[in-house]
């Protein structure tokens, strides 16, 4: 396999998550405490806040699966008597454990002094950190975000949140720590976060051109990488956007489409889609170019959203910080109401003019997947677009099968080229 | 006369196997304007719904008896069962008479099953209830306490009319009075569980979903006398606690098989909302604050709950199990049940810890071999009688 052709910023991108397990697998020398947390509703600039290293074991499991060794992980933990039923990337995870717990740099990860559970749009969070929990015996903050099941956040939901900022996570930190809480400290990260995502939203928004200059799936993961994980609220991370932005500007520029791991790029655009669920992992590559060999770039996705929604319009506040921290959990994508995923979904086809929804939907991922054919259904009814549903999985590659969604993929697009015929003949 | 426990236990079959919910309808049919307000597993605060002057209607899924037809078409194949057959159940029409519907959490699929059921159903009130993974009652009780106030709120919405305080102390009272029922025949079943077979004690719970608090309280009176009063054989059988069974339900026949095997079963998390709250609830003083307390201090350990501390997980478990004197544990727990099976691993590690011998096996509540389940329990039946 040749090798992935990159941009400027995926090299940024990568230099700085080398960084970061670098940061994490030298804590002992260094004596920076580690903490494990997870993506949606993560808290990085109070980490920030108290030198805390941050450690994400959802992208350990994406690591992992992108270098092809969570299908053994996911082995190692099922025959330790983990179901075959539950989410993999608590499995990969768990099965790296058993293998030793090696970082992608080669290093061994060392126990996370803290967990920290910021519950935000998952069940499987509680459980996963119960299971860590009772492998590390290292203290577990609790943060429970409740879940906007009236299609709303509410004072109440609020108020719980930064109460519980104020009364278990941040005395929970400052004692792992040692660090005293400084609330400017704070403020001063959350006022880099807002720069980074003001970029972001730009970067994401520009699939509504023709042709896209980014694919806001497969493409979009790489987008999102800063500011999900470990960098929010850094400086790094304002560079980074900083650097994609103009990197997507000479692109809109040029009249060009996205750059394609091969080194092409996707200016023949045929199919325009909005994919809902998370990507496969372990066929990555495979499964884009699958798209690409089509000419389909994704325009407009829901994964690139379970970090944060801040292209609807949020942003962290310096001026609120606790409130605003309370706001960005409440308000990730899968914290959010089957309607209003519906609502966002048919924005999404009619804003970034797209030719339907593509729902990947992943075996493990009950908070994705539960409830998504009738959303497609909803999605189609409401748009009048067509819409397509294949199934794989996120780090299990028992799961992802690539004749069917190859045979899946086909079809959609002949679907798409018939409405289109239709409706010129209609016109 | 005096009910016989086969008597009670017919009535309870019969409304068990009504699809249609006859009795809920006629209930509703009584009065002009009154309410029906289903719940989904695991827990939802029943006396506010009974204050409100609603029958809270236990909605557990379409059992084996129920052909999906539509509900497959909502769900993915590695999804469990219960919210097709749920969405089965309202497609067909059998919950055209329910005003309100409450999803309570438990997981992801009933939690996104919420929503679904406000694009299936516009017209019908539909609440999803959180409930706290903070137990302080100063941050996780004052919420709770809102949450609970936006319910009761929500349901004078429907029903046009305040839910009182007063109106909720007695609900709370009735409440009472059905927990300590509830947990007599539990007692009374693991001190003689050949008098008290799991499926009978199975179906005079899950009828209790079906009808008026008032009536149930009756029912379980009736049944602990008679039950008392008669004479059956004794088994050789063993004793043993089931978990993982709180949320979708396994068929009759299952439980039926279990104790074919030959165990007693003298504990077990099926229908959990009526044991949720292990104490008394204080029926002076703030309802609302007293349901909030009751919840953050006297409820059982379950999947859907946070367990703050690392030394007390599964301790409910082993507890219930020594004040039962259950010789093992079968955990058996729906397919793709990810709370079930997520937890799983460590119940079983503290039930090793505690020497106490487990098997586990999954369902779904259409299974219809029993077979290799009757075969699974009879073979540790036999190896706790070995070892004992
Ligand atoms: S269930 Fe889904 S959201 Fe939750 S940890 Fe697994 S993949 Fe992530
Ligand atoms: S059976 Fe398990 S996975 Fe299914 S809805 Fe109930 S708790 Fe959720």
């Amino acid at each position: 396999m040749s090798d992935v052709v990159k941009e400027p910023s995926m090299l940024l991108q990568k230099e700085l998550i080398a960084r970061n397990y670098d940061a994490i697998t030298s804590s002992r020398e260094t004596g920076r405490k580690v903490s494990s947390t997870f993506v949606p509703g993560n808290l990085n600039e109070l980490l920030l806040c108290f030198g805390i290293v941050n450690n994400l074991p959802e992208i350990n499991a994406i690591q992992n699966g992108m270098r092809k060794l969570s299908g053994d992980y996911i082995m190692t933990a099922e025959k330790s008597g983990h179901s075959e039923d539950v989410c993999t990337y608590v499995k990969a995870d768990i099965g790296m454990m058993g293998k030793g717990n090696i970082a992608p740099n080669g290093k061994p990860f060392p126990n996370p002094d803290v967990l920290l559970l910021s519950y935000t749009g998952c069940y499987t969070f509680m459980k996963w950190f119960e299971l860590l929990r009772e492998e590390y015996k290292c203290p577990t903050l609790m943060l429970h975000v409740p879940y906007e099941g009236d299609g709303q956040s509410t004072k109440n939901m609020r108020d719980y949140i930064v109460k519980q900022l104020k009364e278990v996570i941040i005395p929970g930190l400052e004692e792992v720590s040692g660090v005293k809480f400084d609330i400017d400290r704070l403020r001063e990260a959350l006022r880099n976060s807002a720069r980074a995502e003001d970029d972001l939203v730009w970067v994401l928004e520009q699939g509504k051109r023709t042709p896209s200059p980014i694919d806001a799936y497969f493409g979009g993961v790489y987008y999102i990488g800063p500011i999900f994980t470990a960098f929010r609220g850094t400086t790094d991370a304002i560079d980074y956007y900083t650097a994609l932005r103009a990197e997507v500007q000479a692109r809109v520029d040029a009249g060009q489409g996205p750059l394609m791991p091969d080194g092409t790029t996707l200016s023949e655009q045929k199919y325009r889609l909005v994919v809902e669920g998370p990507p496969n992992w372990t066929h990555f590559r495979e499964f884009w170019k699958m798209f690409s060999d089509e000419g389909a770039v994704v325009v407009a996705s829901t994964y690139t959203k379970v970090g944060g929604m801040y292209d609807l319009g949020f942003r962290h506040d310096p001026d609120n910080p606790l409130e605003s921290l309370a706001d960005y959990c409440l308000g990730c994508y899968t914290n959010r109401n089957l309607p209003n995923r519906v609502e966002i979904l048919t924005k999404y086809i009619e804003e970034y003019q797209a030719d339907g929804l593509l729902t990947n939907s992943i075996k493990s991922c009950n908070s994705f997947s539960a409830g998504q054919l009738m959303m497609m259904r909803e999605v189609e009814k409401r748009t009048g677009k067509p819409g397509a549903f294949i199934e794989t999985d996120l780090v299990d590659p028992r799961y992802f099968s690539a004749a069917n969604v190859k045979n899946r993929l086909e079809s959609y697009f002949q679907m798409i080229e018939q409405k289109r015929r239709g409706a010129t003949r209609a016109a | 006369m005096t009910a016989s426990t086969e008597a009670i236990i017919a009535h309870c079959q019969a409304l068990f196997d009504d699809l249609d919910f006859s009795a809920a309808r006629a209930w509703k049919a009584a009065e002009p304007g009154r309410k029906v307000v289903g719940f989904l597993p695991v827990y939802a605060p029943l006396e506010l719904i009974h204050a409100a002057g609603c029958l809270p209607l236990g909605i557990f899924g379409g059992g084996d008896r129920m052909e999906v037809i539509h509900g497959d078409a909502f769900y993915q194949s590695y999804i469990c069962r219960i919210p097709r057959s749920t969405v089965e159940l309202g497609l067909t029409g059998r919950l055209d008479f329910v005003d309100g519907m409450i999803f309570p959490f438990v997981c992801d699929v009933i939690r996104n099953l919420s929503g679904m059921w406000k694009i299936m159903f516009p017209d019908v009130w539909t609440k999803f209830f959180d409930t706290p993974q903070n137990f302080d009652p100063e941050v996780g009780g004052a919420y709770y306490a809102e949450e609970l106030q936006e319910m009761r709120e929500g349901l004078e919405r429907l029903t046009g009319r305040p839910v009182t305080d007063a109106a909720l102390r007695t609900s709370i009272a009735l409440y009472n009075e059905n927990r300590r029922l509830v947990r007599a025949v539990y007692d009374f079943r693991a001190e003689a569980p050949w008098k008290a077979p799991a499926s009978e004690v199975y179906l005079l719970m899950r009828a209790g979903l079906l009808m008026p608090v008032e009536e149930h309280n009756e029912m379980l009176a009736a049944w602990l006398a008679a039950a008392s009063a008669e004479d059956r054989p004794r088994r050789d059988n063993v004793r043993i606690a089931i978990y993982g069974s709180f949320c979708e339900q396994p068929p009759l026949n299952l439980i039926k098989s279990i104790e074919m095997a030959g165990c007693y079963v003298v504990e077990d998390d099926y229908a959990l909302v009526n044991r949720f709250l292990t104490e008394d609830v204080p029926a002076d003083g703030d309802p609302v604050q007293a349901l909030a307390l009751a919840y953050l201090t006297h409820s059982v350990e379950t999947s859907c709950k946070y367990v703050p501390r690392e030394e007390d997980k599964g301790r409910f478990h082993i507890a219930q199990i020594r004040k039962a004197r259950a010789e093992g544990v079968i955990y058996a727990s729906p397919s793709f049940c990810d709370p079930a099976l997520l937890d799983r691993p460590m119940i079983a590690h503290r039930l090793t810890e505690a020497g106490i011998p487990h098997i586990s096996f999954k369902y779904a509540e259409n299974s219809g071999q029993m077979q290799p389940i009757r075969e699974q329990a009879g073979t540790f039946a036999d190896s706790l009688k070995l070892w004992s």
